[in-house]
């Protein structure tokens, strides 16, 4: 009975999983490249306003435009242009933050999980206070509290979602901490920190690498989220939420200016979280 | 024992959310005033909201209101923020609920039609729909949502809980269910078609959680033998599922399911701005931009306490529904 | 006329090995027919074929089952789900995952009564009472109120035996009923179990691997190795004189009572080979065939 469902699971599985890795790591590295050389790719300047070609259609739409591709806002200023250019901030936040984020979490869970006693009542109930609260609420009150920037919204995020790191990589931690070979490394010898990290750690690893790159997602979406509400870097550079915050004011008039990059977003913060699934079933012992 | 854990958790987040906001830089009260105050105007506006004293008498002053109801008065509206909290209050659980009730009828059906169908593509369709859903997070489902029925076929509405010409009857805010007492039908129906987009941006990430993992225990319980013995009593496929499966698989979901609520309550924060839903969470990012302190505290603390309340909801239903703890 | 009939009947994994191996074998009516062999042998595989319950990643490959001259294997799978559920029944192996521990117990014995026979709820739980006093258990209401988890072992299995017995069945097949219960408890059920059969008439299909209780219980045997039928015969001549040379092996290794001193006989290599070479001599015939 069991062999049967494996068996066709792990063919299944396995394919799935070599086209969704292969897509999203596709798409982030396409990502990656645009926004490193973005303001030699990007066909126009992403500041640059001209009231007479305000809200331009993209190419295909009679009444564009040649040479900008994707329209233009309300302020004339080229589309794709921006989105190119949001990349770079998108990206920035998603790498900083989710690895931050993910050292602060993963260290504070792998402390509780292992060490537990003191240590873990005082990190379980930090964890506890921190999911009390909502987290979008959160994030917009640290960024008033901290002033809007990049660092900002950095900080914000590794605040808000320790916790995601944490009760994950805890329970791994406990597990694993109850297991045989822990036992055997203390018994011959080595100290509680040095066993934490050379035999649990290499073991909770690929849990932490998947939420690493699901954090990653997740950073992006709470930094358009927040240019949303116009909490967000305070220059004029693009991004993608303050993009998507302006296009929701024009949608019937001009429906490009929220569709484009919302799509990219979309398709990004899918990339982030197929990478994350793909990479989880790689690791899965059963299908190695 | 839970109870005392729930009093530290509430108590921490009270503490927290008190002495973070106080380090907002920007004047609540200078906001307030018009452009030609003066110096003493700002300074008595301040000392009427108690805020020229030290951080920890404010508190103690704040946690002896609370004790007696008094949550403060908001800075911007010159309301107690009790009333104005309360007020938002029926909104937002309306449309939680809403969402909920959404992700579970569209978790649960895609969960028993691939239990029905598995090993199948109809399966295999459910499980990549349901990876998508997963992967993407309310605001941004809220967004396409917009698109797709506000845009490009106006089917629902997109901003407000009502439409603003109608006259409302009500008593209390509860809009959706005092409606159906009044039998008013037309007016649930405008209420409903402002509620279903913002509702199902909520419940879509949810369905998913719900889907995949209702169906997981599914198909193991389909391999349980009491499943097989009711096969040869001669009861078909579906009638298996839903009665011997069904039970037995949806129990684990339920501690889940109890978890991911509370974030979605946390999502109406940005979907109610999304599509202008006055509620809990719209009032929320305006009191944090208009600095608002007294009612900033009073929003968080409440959605502490639903956090809370929804939990040990769902410890209680367990308990109930898992007839084995019934009895210990 | 026997009641169920199997002829040929040949089962294996999907794309794989063959389980059974054209098997044949017929049960009267109100007969109690044997089937033993060692683990893997596939006489639990027979059982399931005939009540429809094979698992999925297994098929038939050949035969028929007749089931009061009905080929089961024929009929659509509606009909032959209803046909298996009016006739038949199942006492399972573990009575510890076999009652669904959401459900009160009543409902588990009435509701094939109700659901699939057309039985009022009256009707249904009286038989359910009667059933439990039948399989000796005081105080039914009580019982019949419960869930499974409230109850032992042993109770639980006479559950299983009373709800077999339920829609008067014509044929049971009991699967390794005592394997998974104490050995003081054991005795009693096979009793109850016999008691029961002997009682209602029911034919009776007895899956183990214990030849005492076979020797108790059953009427006829046939005895299985690797998916094949090495001997069908009645009881009375197995135990006198067995024809093949593993059925004698398997006789002699069971432990007697009566001769505690003997040792452990083992079924002898040469008799395995033996056995295992006609298995090999039937593929070969079969893969040609």
């Amino acid at each position: 009975m069991a062999e049967e469902r494996a068996v066709d699971g792990r063919s299944m599985v396995r394919r799935r999983a070599g086209l969704r890795l292969w897509l999203s790591a596709g798409w982030l590295t396409l990502l990656c490249v645009v926004a490193l050389f973005a303001p030699w790719i990007a066909p126009k300047d992403p500041l640059a306003q001209d009231l007479f070609l305000g809200r331009l259609p993209p190419f295909w739409v009679q009444g564009a435009e040649p040479g900008y591709w994707l329209g233009t806002d309300s302020l004339g200023r080229d589309v794709l242009s921006r989105i190119i250019h949001g990349a770079r901030v998108a990206l920035m936040v998603a790498l900083v933050a989710g690895t931050i984020t993910c050292l602060i979490g993963a260290t504070l869970g792998l402390l509780a999980g292992f060490l537990r006693g003191w240590v873990d009542m005082v990190i379980s109930r930090l964890i506890d206070i921190w999911m009390a609260f909502p987290p979008v609420l959160f994030s917009i009150l640290l960024i008033a509290v901290l002033g809007p920037g990049l660092w900002s919204i950095i900080i914000a995020i590794v605040v808000i979602d320790w916790t995601r790191f944490a009760r994950v990589v805890r329970a791994e931690a406990m597990a694993q901490g109850a297991m045989d070979y822990v036992a055997s490394a203390r018994v011959a010898g080595r100290g509680r920190l040095g066993t934490m990290v050379r035999e649990i750690l290499p073991n909770v690893l690929p849990t932490i690498v998947v939420l690493l790159t699901l954090e990653m997602g997740i950073a992006v979406i709470v930094e358009a989220i927040l240019s949303f509400v116009n909490l967000s870097i305070s220059t004029d550079d693009p991004t993608w939420g303050g993009m998507i915050a302006e296009g929701r004011t024009s949608i019937h008039q001009a429906w490009w200016v929220l569709v484009f990059p919302l799509v990219t977003l979309f398709l990004t913060v899918l990339a982030f979280s197929q990478l994350g699934e793909g990479l989880k079933d790689r690791f899965d012992p059963v299908l190695r | 024992m839970r109870l005392a854990t729930t009093a530290i958790t509430l108590a921490g987040v009270a503490v927290i959310v008190f002495f973070v906001i106080r380090v907002v830089p920007g004047n609540p009260i200078a906001m307030m005033l018009p452009p030609g105050a003066t110096e003493d105007d700002i300074a008595r506006l301040s000392a009427l909201y108690g805020l020229d004293k030290p951080l920890v008498t404010q508190f103690g002053i704040w946690v002896a209101g609370v004790m007696q109801g008094d949550f403060g008065t908001s800075i911007t509206t010159r309301q107690p923020v009790l009333d104005l909290v309360l007020g938002r209050l029926p909104a937002t659980l309306e449309l939680s609920i809403m969402a909920l009730v959404m992700a579970m009828i569209l978790g649960g059906a895609a969960a028993l039609t691939g239990t029905r169908f598995r090993g199948g593509r109809t399966e295999g369709a459910i499980d990549v729909a349901n990876g998508m859903a997963l992967s993407v997070p309310d605001f941004l489902w809220g967004l396409v949502l917009i698109l797709l029925f506000g845009v490009l076929m106006p089917v629902f509405h997109i901003s407000g809980r009502v439409t603003p010409s109608l006259e409302l009857p009500f008593t209390t805010e509860f809009y959706l269910f005092e409606s159906l007492l009044r039998l008013r039908f037309d007016l649930w129906v405008d209420i409903v078609s402002h509620m279903f987009m913002p509702a199902l941006a909520l419940a879509v990430p949810l369905a998913a959680i719900i889907g995949q993992l209702l169906k997981q225990s599914l198909k193991e319980t389909m391999n349980l033998d009491y499943v097989t013995l009711a096969r040869t009593k001669g009861y078909g496929e579906t009638r298996v599922i839903l009665r011997e499966a069904l039970r037995n698989a949806a129990l684990p979901t339920l501690t889940l399911v109890g978890v991911q609520f509370t974030f979605l309550i946390g999502g109406t924060v940005i979907i109610e701005r999304l599509f202008s839903y006055e509620g809990l969470g719209n009032m929320a990012i305006d009191a944090v931009i208009n600095r608002d302190l007294p009612l900033i505290q009073g929003i968080v603390i409440l959605f502490a306490v639903i956090f809370t309340a929804v939990n040990l909801i769902v410890d209680l239903l367990y308990t109930v529904l898992n007839p084995r703890l019934r009895h210990g | 006329m026997s009641f169920l009939s199997i002829r040929d009947l040949s089962v294996s994994l999907k794309k794989g090995p063959p389980l059974l191996r054209r098997v044949s074998l017929d049960v009267a009516a109100g007969e109690v027919r044997g089937l033993v062999g060692e683990s893997g042998a596939g006489k639990s595989m027979i059982g399931k074929a005939v009540l429809g319950i094979l698992p999925p990643s297994i098929e038939v490959t050949g035969g028929e089952i007749l089931l009061d001259g009905v080929d089961l294997l024929r009929l659509p799978p509606a009909q032959r789900r209803k046909r298996i559920g009016a006739v038949a029944a199942l006492i399972p192996q573990d009575p510890l995952t076999a009652l669904n521990p959401s459900h009160r117990i009543g409902p588990q014995i009435t509701d094939r009564l109700v659901d699939i026979l057309g039985w009022t709820r009256a009707d249904a739980d009286r038989r359910a009472c009667e059933l439990l006093a039948e399989v000796q258990i005081a105080d039914p209401d009580r019982v019949l109120r419960s869930y499974p988890h409230e109850l032992s072992g042993g109770m639980r299995q006479r559950i299983l035996i009373a709800s077999a017995f339920a829609a008067e069945p014509k044929l049971i097949v009991a699967d390794e009923p005592t394997t998974a219960l104490d050995v003081t408890v054991q005795k009693q059920i096979l009793k109850l179990i016999a008691g029961m059969q002997a009682r209602h008439g029911t034919a009776l299909l007895f899956v183990t691997h214990d030849l005492g209780v076979v020797s108790k219980v059953c009427q006829r045997l046939s005895v299985l190795y690797s998916g094949m039928v090495v001997e069908d015969t009645s009881v009375a001549d197995f135990f006198a004189a067995p024809r093949h040379a593993y059925s004698a092996a398997l006789l002699a290794a069971t432990p007697k009572y009566t001769d505690p001193s003997a040792g452990l006989q083992p079924v002898p290599d040469a008799v395995i080979a033996a056995v295992q070479a006609e298995v090999a001599a039937f593929d070969r015939g079969a893969a040609h065939g």
